[in-house]
C-alpha cells in the first residue's frame, strides 16, 4: 500500500539514535519550581494563590483568565515563595509562581472516574480543570478544542504520533511504555463525537510504535493505526489530516471545519490522566538530547523544573555548547538561558555543540525551486523572502504569504543558505498585525457611522 | 549566560549549496565534453580549458575591480565557461572565444548583478553574440579533416541531398560534426540521467521541451511528416540534448512553479521547431531557449501555484469594502 502523506515536504537528518531506545526516567523535581501564568494561547490564567500560602501538589495555583486560556496546578508540595515576572524558554517575561519545594510530595485528593459513568459535559468539564493544553507546542487548550461548534461532523479524531521533528523522541517512548493509557485517552476523546473513527497516525521511522499500537487496538472497531511517509512535516495539523483523511484545510480554518480533531501524544495522555484519573496537568515527558548532550535520554518531568536540571540529568554539557534549542531543530526557538522553567508545551532540550547555522554564508538566490519544492503549503517562499525584504506586505498577501506554518523547510532546502523563513515569518507578522488594525478600525467606523456596537 | 548563539529556526540545513550543485552540473557535462575531445582531438580540449579558465577569471578580476565578494568558488562561472566552449566549433579561434566568454561573464551576467540576476543564460547568449558577430568561423564546421556540414544541416527542409547523408547511429553516439559538446546525445542522456536522479533538475523542462517539439516535428515536418526516422534524427542532431537538458533547465533563467517549467519548455520546444523547420540556419536551440528565457518573468508571474488547502475566496461583505 502507499503510505499515507501530503506533496512537498523535505527529509532532513533525523537524529533520533541518540535517544530513541533510553527508557523514560523521572528527573527529580527542583527545589525551587515556577510555574509561568502564560502556559496556552489566549488570556493568561489568574493566580487563585498568595505568597506565603502552603500548597499541594495537585493544588489549582491559577484558574483560566478567560474562554481561551487555562488552569495551572503545582507539581509539587510546599510553599509559595512569590508571584513576579521570571524569564521564559522564549526570552520574555511573564508573571509567574514561584514554589519552594518541600519535597514531601504531599497531594491533594484526585478523583477518579470510570469512563462509562462520565457524561460528555463531565469529560469537557475534567478536561478544562486539569489544565490540559496541546503539548506539541501550539498550546491551544484542550477543553476548547473539544468542544467544535459541529460535534456531530467530526469523524476522525487523529493522535499526532508523526513525531517529525528530527531528534525528538519522547512521543516514540511515550507510545511504547504509556500505549495502552493512550487507547484509554482516545477513548475518552471519542466519547465526545459519536459518529468519529479515531486513528493513531504514526510515521514509518517508529515500526516498533506502530506495531505495538495496533496490538493494543487490535479488534477495536473505532481505532485504527495509520503509518505515514517519514517526511517533514508530516506532524503538522494541516498535512496530518491530508495524510489521514484526505481533507486540506487553510490558515482561516480549524481542523473541526473538515470534520478532525487533532492532538498530540503526551496531550491524549494528559486527558487520559485528567478524566479517569482525576490527575492535573503536572508532569510531561521531554527529549534532552543533541550532540553537546554527554546522555541523551528521555525524561518525565515534573512542570516547573528548569532547563538547567534537566541538562544535569542527562551528564550535562559535552564542552561549551553553542546553542541551546527548546524543542526540535525546524520549529524549536533559540535560548539564551537555562535557567528557565519547562513549561506545558517544552518538549525538547536541544543542545548543539557547534552551531551550524552561525558558521553559513548566505548567498544570491539562483531560483532552483528547492525551497518551493520542500513547501508543504505550496507557497513560492523565494518571492515571498523577496516581498519581506523589500517591505511589500501587498505582494506578499497576494502570493499567499499568510498561509506560512512557519515550519522552515524552505529554509533547511535552499543552497544559497538564505533565512527564507525567518523573512517570511516576520512580514507575516507585520501583515497579521495590519490586517487586525484595520479590521478594528473599519468596526470602529461602522460603530460610529451607525451609532451604536453591534455585538460580535 | 548570554554567550549561547541565538537565532532563528530552523537551526539546522540540508549540506546543499550553490556549489554542490555547480559540481554535479559540471561532472554531468563530463561524459559529453570527454567525447568532445575524443571526437574532435586537442583543439576541443585546448577550447574548453581556456573557455573555462577565463569565464573564471573575468568573474575574479571583475569583483575584485568592483570591490564585490568573489564568488568563483560557487562554481557558475566554470559551468558557462565550460557549456559555452560545448556549444562552439573547434575550430573557432581562440580569440573569439575568450571575446564570447567575457561577454557571457562581464555583460550578460555580471553587469545585471551576478549569479541569480541575469535573465539569460549566459553560455547561450554568448552563443549567440558569437553567431551574429562571427556567422562564418561559428557555423564552419571541419569533421576528420574535412570541412563537412552538420548532421541538421543536412536534414533541413529543402537541403541539397548532395550535401551528404547521415546515419542515426552515428548522430546518437556522436562521431559526427558539429559543436564541440553537442554532437553525443548518448554522452549527454547520461549526464541527464545523472541530473534527474540527484534532484538537480525537475524532468519537466526537458520532457515539455523534447515532447513539445517531437510531437510537431512528427506531424507537421514539411516534407517529413510521419516520419520516425527524421524524427529520431532531429532529436539527436545540432544541440536539442545539451539544450533541453543543460540550457533550458538553468535554474537563473527558468520559471520557478511547476507549471511554469512545463509552459516554459513547450515554449522553447515550439520555438525550437519553427527556427529549424523555417529559419535561415539548421539550427534553432539557442535562439529559442534565449528567447524563451526573456518571457520567464510573465509565465513566473502567471502560474503562481494554489496554497494547500485553497478556497476560492467567498464574496464577503468585508471583502466587498476592501475593494
Ligand atoms: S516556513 Fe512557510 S514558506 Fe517556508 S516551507 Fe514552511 S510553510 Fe512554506
Ligand atoms: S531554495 Fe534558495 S536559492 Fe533556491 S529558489 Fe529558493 S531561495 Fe532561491
Amino acid at each position: 500500500m502507499r503510505k499515507r502523506t501530503f506533496k512537498g515536504g523535505i527529509h532532513p537528518f533525523e537524529g533520533k539514535e541518540l535517544s530513541r531506545e533510553q527508557k523514560t526516567v523521572m528527573l527529580p523535581a527542583d527545589e525551587e519550581m515556577v510555574f509561568p501564568l502564560s502556559q496556552s494561547i489566549g488570556a493568561p490564567s489568574k493566580p487563585v494563590v498568595a505568597k506565603g500560602d502552603h500548597v499541594l501538589r495537585g493544588q489549582l495555583l491559577a484558574e483560566p483568565g478567560g474562554f481561551v486560556s487555562s488552569a495551572i496546578h503545582s507539581s509539587v508540595s510546599g510553599t509559595v515563595r512569590a508571584i513576579e515576572p521570571r524569564t521564559l524558554a522564549t526570552g520574555g517575561k511573564c508573571m509567574s509562581v514561584v514554589i519552594e519545594n518541600d519535597g514531601k510530595e504531599e497531594e491533594t485528593e484526585f478523583h477518579p472516574a470510570s469512563l462509562e459513568s462520565l457524561t460528555k459535559e463531565e469529560i469537557l468539564r475534567r478536561v478544562c480543570d486539569g489544565g490540559v493544553v496541546g503539548m506539541g507546542g501550539a498550546g491551544f487548550p484542550t477543553a476548547v478544542k473539544l468542544a467544535p461548534k459541529n460535534p456531530e461532523k467530526i469523524d476522525a479524531v487523529i493522535v499526532n504520533g508523526a513525531e517529525c521533528e528530527p531528534y525528538l523522541t519522547s512521543d516514540f517512548r511515550r507510545m511504547l511504555e504509556d500505549g495502552e493509557a493512550l487507547v484509554q485517552g482516545l477513548q475518552v476523546i471519542l466519547k465526545l463525537f459519536d459518529s468519529a473513527k479515531g486513528y493513531f497516525a504514526i510515521e514509518d521511522n517508529k515500526p516498533e510504535a506502530i506495531a505495538h499500537m495496533r496490538k493494543l487496538t487490535e479488534g477495536m472497531e473505532r481505532i485504527r493505526v495509520v503509518p505515514l511517509k517519514t517526511k517533514y512535516p508530516q506532524g503538522g495539523e494541516r498535512t496530518i489530516i491530508k495524510a489521514v483523511t484526505g481533507r486540506e484545510l487553510n490558515s482561516k480554518m480549524l481542523p473541526a471545519d473538515v470534520g478532525a480533531i487533532v492532538d498530540n501524544v503526551d496531550t491524549v495522555y494528559s486527558i487520559k490522566r485528567a478524566v479517569l484519573d482525576g490527575m492535573p496537568l503536572m508532569e510531561r515527558i521531554i527529549t534532552v538530547t543533541g550532540d553537546g548532550v554527554k546522555e541523551p535520554k528521555n525524561m518525565r518531568v515534573h512542570l516547573g523544573t528548569s532547563y538547567a536540571s534537566a541538562l544535569k540529568a542527562a551528564g550535562g554539557a559535552v564542552g561549551t555548547p553553542e546553542k541551546f534549542i527548546s524543542g526540535g531543530p525546524m520549529m524549536g526557538f533559540a535560548m539564551y538561558s537555562l535557567d528557565v522553567p519547562l513549561v506545558k508545551g517544552s518538549s525538547c532540550l536541544l543542545v548543539f555543540e557547534k552551531d551550524p547555522v552561525s558558521r553559513l554564508q548566505e548567498s544570491a538566490c539562483i531560483n532552483c525551486g528547492r525551497c518551493a519544492a520542500g513547501c508543504p503549503e505550496r507557497l513560492l517562499p523565494a518571492r515571498l523572502a523577496d516581498c519581506s525584504a523589500r517591505g511589500d506586505l501587498a505582494s506578499f498577501d497576494r502570493l499567499h504569504g499568510l498561509e506560512c506554518v512557519e515550519c522552515g523547510s524552505c529554509s533547511w532546502s535552499c543552497p544559497a543558505k538564505r533565512p527564507l523563513t525567518q523573512l517570511i515569518k516576520s512580514a507575516r507578522r507585520q501583515l497579521l498585525a495590519e490586517k487586525k488594525k484595520a479590521a478594528m478600525q473599519a468596526k470602529a467606523q461602522a460603530a460610529e457611522k451607525g451609532g451604536q456596537i453591534r455585538n460580535g | 549566560m548570554d554567550e549561547f548563539n541565538v537565532s532563528a529556526n530552523p537551526h539546522f540545513r540540508s549540506p546543499m549549496t550553490t556549489g554542490s550543485i555547480m559540481r554535479d552540473v559540471l561532472l554531468a557535462l563530463t561524459p559529453a565534453a570527454l567525447f568532445g575531445i575524443y571526437n574532435f582531438g586537442a583543439p576541443a580540449l585546448i577550447r574548453i580549458v581556456v573557455s573555462i579558465a577565463v569565464c573564471v577569471l573575468a568573474e575574479y578580476l571583475f569583483q575584485r575591480g568592483m570591490k564585490r565578494p568573489v564568488t568563483v568558488s560557487d562554481g557558475s562561472a566554470a559551468v558557462t565557461g565550460l557549456l559555452l566552449a560545448m556549444n562552439i566549433p573547434s575550430t573557432l579561434p581562440i580569440a573569439m572565444l575568450i571575446a564570447g566568454d567575457v561577454f557571457a561573464i562581464i555583460i550578460v551576467k555580471q553587469l545585471f548583478g551576478g549569479i541569480g540576476q541575469n535573465f539569460m543564460n549566459p553560455a547561450l547568449a554568448a552563443r549567440c553574440f558569437l553567431l551574429i558577430s562571427f556567422p562564418a568561423a561559428m557555423t564552419g564546421f571541419v569533421y576528420n579533416g574535412v570541412s563537412s556540414a552538420t548532421p541538421l544541416a543536412i536534414l533541413k527542409p529543402g537541403a541539397d541531398a548532395a550535401e551528404g547523408t547521415v546515419s542515426l547511429a552515428a548522430e546518437f553516439l556522436g562521431t559526427t560534426g558539429g559543436t564541440i559538446g553537442e554532437t553525443s546525445a548518448l554522452a549527454l542522456l547520461i549526464g541527464a540521467v545523472y541530473l534527474l536522479a540527484r534532484r538537480e533538475i525537475s524532468w519537466r523542462i526537458p520532457a515539455a521541451y523534447i515532447g513539445t517539439f517531437a510531437i510537431l516535428v512528427f506531424f507537421l515536418a514539411p516534407g517529413h511528416s510521419f516520419d520516425a526516422l527524421y524524427l529520431a534524427e532531429e532529436l539527436c542532431g545540432g544541440g536539442l540534448m545539451l539544450g533541453a537538458f543543460f540550457m533550458a533547465t538553468d535554474y537563473v533563467t527558468s520559471p520557478d512553479t511547476p507549471a511554469g517549467k512545463l509552459i516554459f519548455g513547450a515554449l522553447a520546444g515550439f520555438l525550437t521547431f519553427i527556427f529549424r523547420m523555417f529559419g535561415g540556419s539548421a539550427e534553432g536551440v539557442s535562439y529559442a531557449i534565449i528567447f524563451s528565457n526573456l518571457l520567464v518573468p510573465l509565465i513566473e508571474r502567471a502560474t503562481v501555484p494554489k496554497p494547500f488547502g485553497y478556497r476560492k475566496p467567498e464574496k464577503t461583505e468585508a471583502a466587498g469594502k476592501e475593494a
